[in-house]
């Protein structure tokens, strides 16, 4: 060939059959689409809040007010303990995470439904869109989060005695965690829910119900101990408690726990990420 | 020297399920990998049917495209042709890789950019200039590549005024220029166009034209172009590919594909030699004649044929016209025209043809015309007889472009010469019976 545009396509070529890559994750390909990624999480960002009034201030109001809520109903009416911390500061620990969490899960399980037009209309590797969903909500933890700094150095100015504890270096790796699970969990439903929708009924109220199955509102401790096994099958359950050991002080730590979470959760996203780039060929058909 | 394909598609197939999805499609899947699970083949490809929009299929599932074969050279424009539900929206969705084919494989060699739809993935709330890098990295840009050719685009789109303005603020047209512009700045190695042409006004479509033909030009792209316009596709493509029912029926030249594309358009119309009014044939309506059918006879007074076949033979055919005069108006010209397999119009009449005044001066109700047609003239082939009706200040009621569906094929089958010495069709436009005399 003369032009030499036509001499470096060779590593370009693609064949795709029915067989096509069962088991390749197609990393390099999201990769060599991360400009796209950015684009897409700037534009959930810019997108949400133009036209309000209080714009990002949004991120501030509803954990704010959920803590509050748990705080009357939890710590008053209730009397579930807080393991001697400030009610406010342990809701918010707890909603903080858990947030994310749900965010993460419940928008990147509409990934095909909500992006049905435009995946229709283009190729690009699909698994760009539940990204840079955890992505934009990875940004909307990072403010939240802020928040629960606020709270957390304004409780220790007034002198409460709170001890954080060398767990606190645990909180980038208990933020990956989180988001590996959430997005796993997420585009695996978000595949299945392309032929068969009841699962996204069921998600919808069964992350609520996991909620309460979940240490957020209550610590650990509070369980008894022969049900506790079963709390920690729960992945969530000892990211939370790690969180909350790292800056609370109060908790339940252990490497086993945490460990079991983190195979967990890798489990998860490979498999998710295998489910969805076989669905991804096909799911126009049924979707 | 295989790589110079810039395409190829090796007996690629594409099946699809009929009716809703949902019901049964667990039990089907749960068959299906039980299949699967003993190294059998898929049990539902096998009733797959070929795709004929018109016959209701039994099976559950049909063959949107069936064993597709074809190679595209690098640099080369193809453009793809059919009618609606031919299968090429499927082809071109597999080629963009939006779906994968059931059976089969294709090999794309180079950056493939496809252009389904104008503005894929802009954003209402986002101003202009974000949607061009949005949409650009969709289209598979970096970010770099965009901003490269950032005022190139705006100033192709002609919205420079508008850049910062949130584009749900923009007129549909303006959205349209922003979309195409965008596109027609990608610069990859195979490019994939359905009709996005056909969108914004005569001058934008002009504009749009002459970037494809800049972009074919280089010949460093390879394009694959579906279109319903014929004018385009001419303009663009040396080659084209004729989708029918879910396989390519011809493939060579564009301009031999488009006249076997419009025969075959306009041979559907009915396959019997005779026709009758039906509740949905509302195009044709008109206060003045209101025709209700239309056959073909072998004498003035017989009954219609039924079948499609005339031996040459036979001297004189004649065609009926039955319909309801309603309006007394001295202009009016009803009439048909005969048409031969390449598209050609061999001869046509009307009433107002003979000097007879009861041909003019026709009486309101009930009408059958009754035309005695030549057929002994004609070379042996298909034709096919439509109808019009205007008014003779030459304007148009109806006729075939209008309502193409309003017509009667036959074939004329025999005489090669009265010896019975010849045994081909002779290549010519007419047979009349030419005498020979010796002195």
């Amino acid at each position: 060939m003369s032009d030499s545009t036509f001499n470096n396509v060779k590593e370009k070529t693609h064949v795709f059959s029915k067989d096509r890559s069962a088991f390749s994750l197609n990393l390099n390909e999201v990769w060599a689409y991360r400009d796209l990624l950015y684009l897409l999480v700037r534009r959930d960002f810019v997108a949400v809040y133009k036209q309000t009034v209080l714009g990002p201030l949004w991120f501030f109001i509803q954990p704010i007010f959920t803590s509050l809520i748990f705080t009357v109903i939890f710590g008053r009416l209730a009397q579930i303990s807080t393991d001697g911390v400030p009610p406010m500061l342990f809701y918010l620990a707890g909603t903080t995470l858990w947030n994310y969490f749900k965010d993460s899960i419940l928008k990147t399980s509409t990934t095909f439904r909500d992006n049905q037009h435009i995946f229709g209309k283009v190729y690009f590797p699909r698994l760009v869109s539940p990204i840079s969903v955890v992505i934009s909500n990875l940004l909307k933890f990072t403010i939240q989060f802020l928040l629960f700094l606020m709270f957390y150095f304004y409780f220790i100015s007034i002198g409460t005695n709170i001890q954080p504890q060398w767990q606190i270096f645990l909180v980038p790796l208990l933020v990956i965690m989180i988001s590996g699970l959430g997005l796993g969990l997420g585009i695996i439903v978000t595949s299945l829910t392309t032929k068969y929708r009841d699962l996204s009924f069921l998600l919808e109220f069964g992350i609520q119900l996991f909620m309460y199955a979940t240490p957020v509102i209550y610590p650990l401790s509070t369980i008894p101990e022969k049900y506790r096994t079963f709390a920690v099958l729960n992945p969530m359950t000892s990211i939370i408690e790690t969180f909350k050991v790292g800056f609370l002080g109060a908790g339940t730590f252990n490497w086993w726990h945490l460990g079991y979470s983190f195979v967990f959760m890798t489990i998860i996203l490979f498999l998710g990420i295998i489910v969805f780039n076989k669905t991804e060929k096909n799911f126009m058909d049924t979707v | 020297m295989k790589d110079n394909y810039a395409i190829e598609v090796n007996k690629m197939s594409k099946l699809y399920r009929l009716g809703e999805v949902g019901t049964g499609t667990l039990s089907h899947d749960l068959n299906r990998w039980w299949h699967k699970v003993r190294g059998k083949e898929d049990p539902y490809a096998k009733v797959g049917q070929v795709n004929d929009r018109s016959v209701v299929s039994n099976s559950d599932y049909a063959w949107a495209l069936k064993d597709i074969n074809f190679k595209v050279e690098k640099g080369e424009i193809l453009g793809i042709i059919g009618k609606n539900g031919a299968g090429k929206s499927t082809l071109l969705k597999i080629l963009s890789r939006i779906t994968a084919p059931t059976k089969g494989e294709v090999i794309m060699r180079g950056r493939v950019a496809s252009l389904l739809e104008i503005g894929t993935g802009m954003h209402p709330e986002l101003t202009g200039r974000e949607n061009v890098m949005l949409n650009g990295a969709i289209l598979g840009m970096t970010k770099s590549e965009v901003k490269a050719s950032f005022d190139e685009i705006i100033d192709f789109s002609g919205c420079a005024k508008y850049v910062d303005t949130p584009i749900k603020r923009y007129s549909s047209g303006m959205k349209v220029r922003l979309g195409f512009a965008v596109a027609a700045f990608l610069e990859p190695e195979i490019l994939i166009v359905d009709e996005v042409l056909a969108v914004g006004d005569a001058e934008f479509q002009k504009r749009a034209i002459g970037k494809m033909q800049d972009i074919s030009k280089g010949g460093k792209r390879t394009v694959l172009f579906v279109s319903h316009n014929m004018t385009s596709i001419m303009q663009l493509c040396p080659k084209s590919i004729l989708l029918d029912a879910g396989q390519i029926v011809f493939q060579g030249e564009s301009q031999k594909v488009i006249q076997k594309y419009l025969y075959d358009t306009h041979k559907n119309i009915s396959q019997v030699p005779f026709w009758n009014k039906k509740e949905d044939d509302v195009k044709f309506q008109n206060e003045c004649f209101e025709l209700e059918s239309m056959y073909i006879s072998l004498s003035k007074d017989s009954e219609p044929i039924g079948i499609a076949n005339i031996f040459a033979e036979q001297e004189t055919t004649f065609l009926h016209l039955i319909g309801t005069l309603n309006n007394k108006d001295k202009r009016l010209n009803i009439g048909f025209e005969l048409y031969n397999d390449a598209d050609q119009l061999i001869y046509f009449g009307c009433n107002t043809d003979s000097n007879e005044p009861s041909f003019t001066e026709l009486s309101l109700g009930k009408v059958h015309f009754i035309i005695e047609l030549p057929t002994n003239i004609l070379n042996e082939g298909d034709y096919k007889i439509y109808s019009f009706i205007g008014l003779l200040d030459d304007r148009m009621i109806y006729n075939r472009t209008t309502a193409p569906n309003i017509g009667i094929s036959f074939s004329l089958v025999g005489l090669r010469g009265y010896s019975g010495l010849h045994s081909h069709k002779r290549k010519m436009q007419i047979n009349p019976n030419i005498k020979w005399y010796k002195k």
